[in-house]
């Protein structure tokens, strides 16, 4: 069969058996399980409206379960074993988290992490709050926050390649087509560097990818926000005599200071979750390892299920506690 | 006391004129209050006292300082917002002392300043509280008490009641005119559409129209002699009626024959040259009452509204114009369907040529 008629026929059959479900289940509800009719009509009624918003719930619930729930426990199921050569599992215990532990690896993944989380959400949100208060008033504001939106497009390993050709590094003798060393050479640099290879800062130098990204999330956010503060607290400040950082800092940043809370914790869970451009960059070579990857390192490419789910569980258990507390900040912004 | 004076003021955006040839003198520890129609600009006139709009023409000065340029918070002013402008993530403290700590004043004068203003405004018990933990009256209070912290100049109000429901409307109009007096050297400009406002808090009015001003005076000048039909229509409520009619006989005292049938007897004297003009007879629906013999107005009343101290008679009208009022001291029942004819002391009736009172 032709593909094209085959997705075609994937949508009709798909969305008409959605449809159907929610159709047949509610007339089975209605006509069969509890009909509105004979001696218990009206408890009948109130019995079926009792069930029908678990008819809607249903599929959500079903696919949620499978998709993320199943997987949790699985996940932490496999911590616990480990394979046995030839095949099969058995328990395991603690082990391969103790081994886990041992490993030189594991912590650099930590520091890394603790690295990133502290760096990228701060600048993301800084550089955010720059961009929304510096396009706000002009005329060719919006150009500029589209420009700078334009990476929220790109998918991180695309961003990652893109940011590879920037660090880019040719032998000595050729031009430089990588543009930080285009720039360090003009600047009187002697040997072109390989920027991602220098431990320690090569962290910073992938970490800007993801701040290039996360830029344009937090300036499209925070820039409504400041537009949602009430122009008059903005006039009484100028009349009070405040200047426009004061009026910023002291005015404007403390009315939208939840949105900043949000956004904050949003790129967290992000970067706790980073692998694309660690992996399409240096693939956690020069000790710039993060969590996701090491945990694809052991996974898929060790075959150690069981250090992999370990590592797994861990982020998770990182991404929880923030997680919660940004649901939390954004529910009682809606409020 | 502060002066302020305001010579040929425009303001313009772009090609569209708003106000032009604004002129006005405030003297010191005046009460003014701006009204007008919606969209007249009163409330534009008073952010560029402010210095939230900038003057597109003319100068305004305070103290004999020209202030186009100077920045709002030199000006020696303090504005009060309509929708209050509390900080929303400070304490009524905090709001109030904003100013001084952005002026960076001792801490034990910020404190004495604010305690003062609290005091005045019994806004004491609240100072540790948040603006939405206040109610509206109560913010709209915080609001003043900032601007009374800063000890102005000139105190600014853009419609400051108008947030408010009405009993608390009428306590804090009270209460202003309290704080006004309580501060007698302080020059205050308030911004209304409400005609009761004005009437009870303005050592004069000025009324705005047309991008300009169309009358200054105290409450009562507006209402006893205004100078056009536009302040005599704004000024009063319901609004005065207008009859047209030519005048036929000149003098000390002036008669007009309506062109609706009726003669109208104005004290407002005229010479021999007025005679054969065609005017507007102004007369408000208060003065008039019921005649006998000669008759201002005469008609078939086509619908009467009791408000028990006054009954509002209005007239049938051929002709597409506003129907004519009349407001009749106590109850008056069973005038529905009759045809009534009224009348008005001579003294009480304005006479109005191409839109200018004849009054000299």
């Amino acid at each position: 069969m032709h593909p094209a008629i085959q997705g075609l026929l994937t949508i009709v059959i798909g969305v008409s058996g959605c449809v159907g479900y929610f159709y047949f289940s509610n007339q089975f509800l209605d006509k069969v399980l509890f009909p509105a009719r004979g001696p218990n009509a009206g408890r009948n009624i109130n019995r079926a409206n009792m069930i029908r918003p678990w008819l809607f719930l249903f599929p959500a619930l079903a696919a949620l379960g499978l998709y993320l729930a199943y997987p949790v426990y699985e996940t932490l199921r496999l911590s616990l074993t480990e394979r046995i050569p030839g095949g099969g599992y058995q328990w395991a215990g603690a082990d391969n988290y103790v081994q886990m532990v041992a490993e030189p690896k594991f912590w650099e993944a930590m520091r890394n992490n603790m690295l990133w989380l502290i760096v990228v959400p701060a600048l993301s949100t800084g550089f955010g709050l720059l961009v929304a208060q510096l396009t706000d008033r002009i005329r060719w504001g919006n150009v500029a926050k589209s420009l700078i939106f334009m990476p929220m497009a790109i998918s991180f390993v695309g961003a990652s390649v893109i940011w590879k050709l920037v660090y880019d590094t040719r032998p000595a003798e050729q031009d430089q087509i990588g543009i930080l060393n285009a720039v360090y050479i003009f600047f009187g640099g002697t040997d072109p560097q390989t920027w991602l290879t220098i431990p320690f800062w090569n962290n910073f130098f992938l970490m800007v990818v993801l701040v290039w990204i996360q830029t344009g999330f937090a300036m499209v956010i925070l820039s409504a926000a400041l537009r949602g503060i009430p122009e008059e607290t903005i006039e009484a400040a100028i009349l009070d005599g405040a200047n426009p950082f004061q009026i910023f800092f002291r005015i404007k940043v403390p009315q939208i200071k939840t949105t900043i809370l949000v956004v904050w914790t949003t790129i967290t869970i992000t970067v706790l979750k980073v692998f694309d451009i660690v992996f399409a960059m240096t693939n956690g070579q020069w000790e710039t390892q993060v969590l996701a990857n090491y945990m694809y390192d052991k996974l898929f490419r060790a075959n150690d299920w069981g250090v992999g789910s370990a590592s797994a569980m861990v982020i998770m258990v990182l991404v929880t506690p923030i997680l919660i507390w940004n649901v939390r900040n954004a529910r009682k912004e809606m409020r | 006391m502060t002066d302020l004076k305001l010579t040929s003021v425009a303001k313009t955006y772009g090609s569209v004129d708003v106000l032009k040839d604004i002129n006005l003198d405030i003297s010191g520890g005046e009460l003014i209050v701006f009204v007008g129609p919606s969209g007249c600009g009163k409330s534009t006139l008073l952010r560029m006292i402010a210095g939230l709009e900038s003057i597109s023409g003319g100068t305004l000065e305070i103290d004999d300082t020209v202030m186009n340029d100077v920045p709002p918070a030199q000006r020696g002013i303090a504005m009060v917002f309509q929708s209050y402008a509390l900080y929303p993530h400070m304490t009524v403290r905090d709001n109030m002392a904003f100013a001084l700590k952005i002026a960076k004043q001792p801490k034990d004068e910020v404190d004495k300043a604010v305690e003062r203003a609290a005091r005045i405004l019994q806004l004491e018990p609240f100072l540790d509280r948040l603006p939405k933990a206040l109610s509206g009256g109560q913010r709209q209070r915080v609001a003043i008490g900032r601007a009374i912290v800063r000890d102005p100049k000139v105190y600014l109000f853009d419609e400051p009641l108008s947030n408010l429901d009405a009993a608390l409307r009428v306590a804090t109009r009270i209460e202003i005119a309290r704080l006004k007096e309580a501060m007698p050297d302080s020059t205050m400009i308030y911004v209304t559409h409400d005609q009761v406002e004005a009437m009870t808090l303005a050592s004069r009015i000025v009324v705005l129209a047309n991008k300009g001003i169309a009358q200054v005076g105290t409450p009562l000048e507006l209402y006893e002699t205004p100078d056009n039909e536009f302040v005599a229509q704004f000024i009063g409520s319901p609004a005065m009626n207008l009859l047209p009619g030519t005048i036929t006989e000149t003098g000390e005292t002036t008669t007009v024959a309506l062109d609706a049938g009726g003669t109208a007897v104005s004290a407002i004297p005229t010479g021999p040259e007025d005679k054969g003009k065609s005017v507007n007879v102004g007369v408000r629906p208060e003065d008039l009452y019921t005649a006998n013999g000669t008759y201002l107005l005469q008609g078939k009343v086509d619908f009467t509204e009791a408000l028990g101290e006054v009954t509002l008679l209005y007239f049938e009208n051929e002709a597409d114009n506003d129907a004519m009022i009349a407001k009749l001291p106590g109850v008056q029942k069973n005038l529905r369907g009759e045809t009534v004819a009224m009348s008005a002391d001579p003294e009480k009736v304005h006479l109005f040529h191409n839109g200018l009172s004849l009054r000299k």
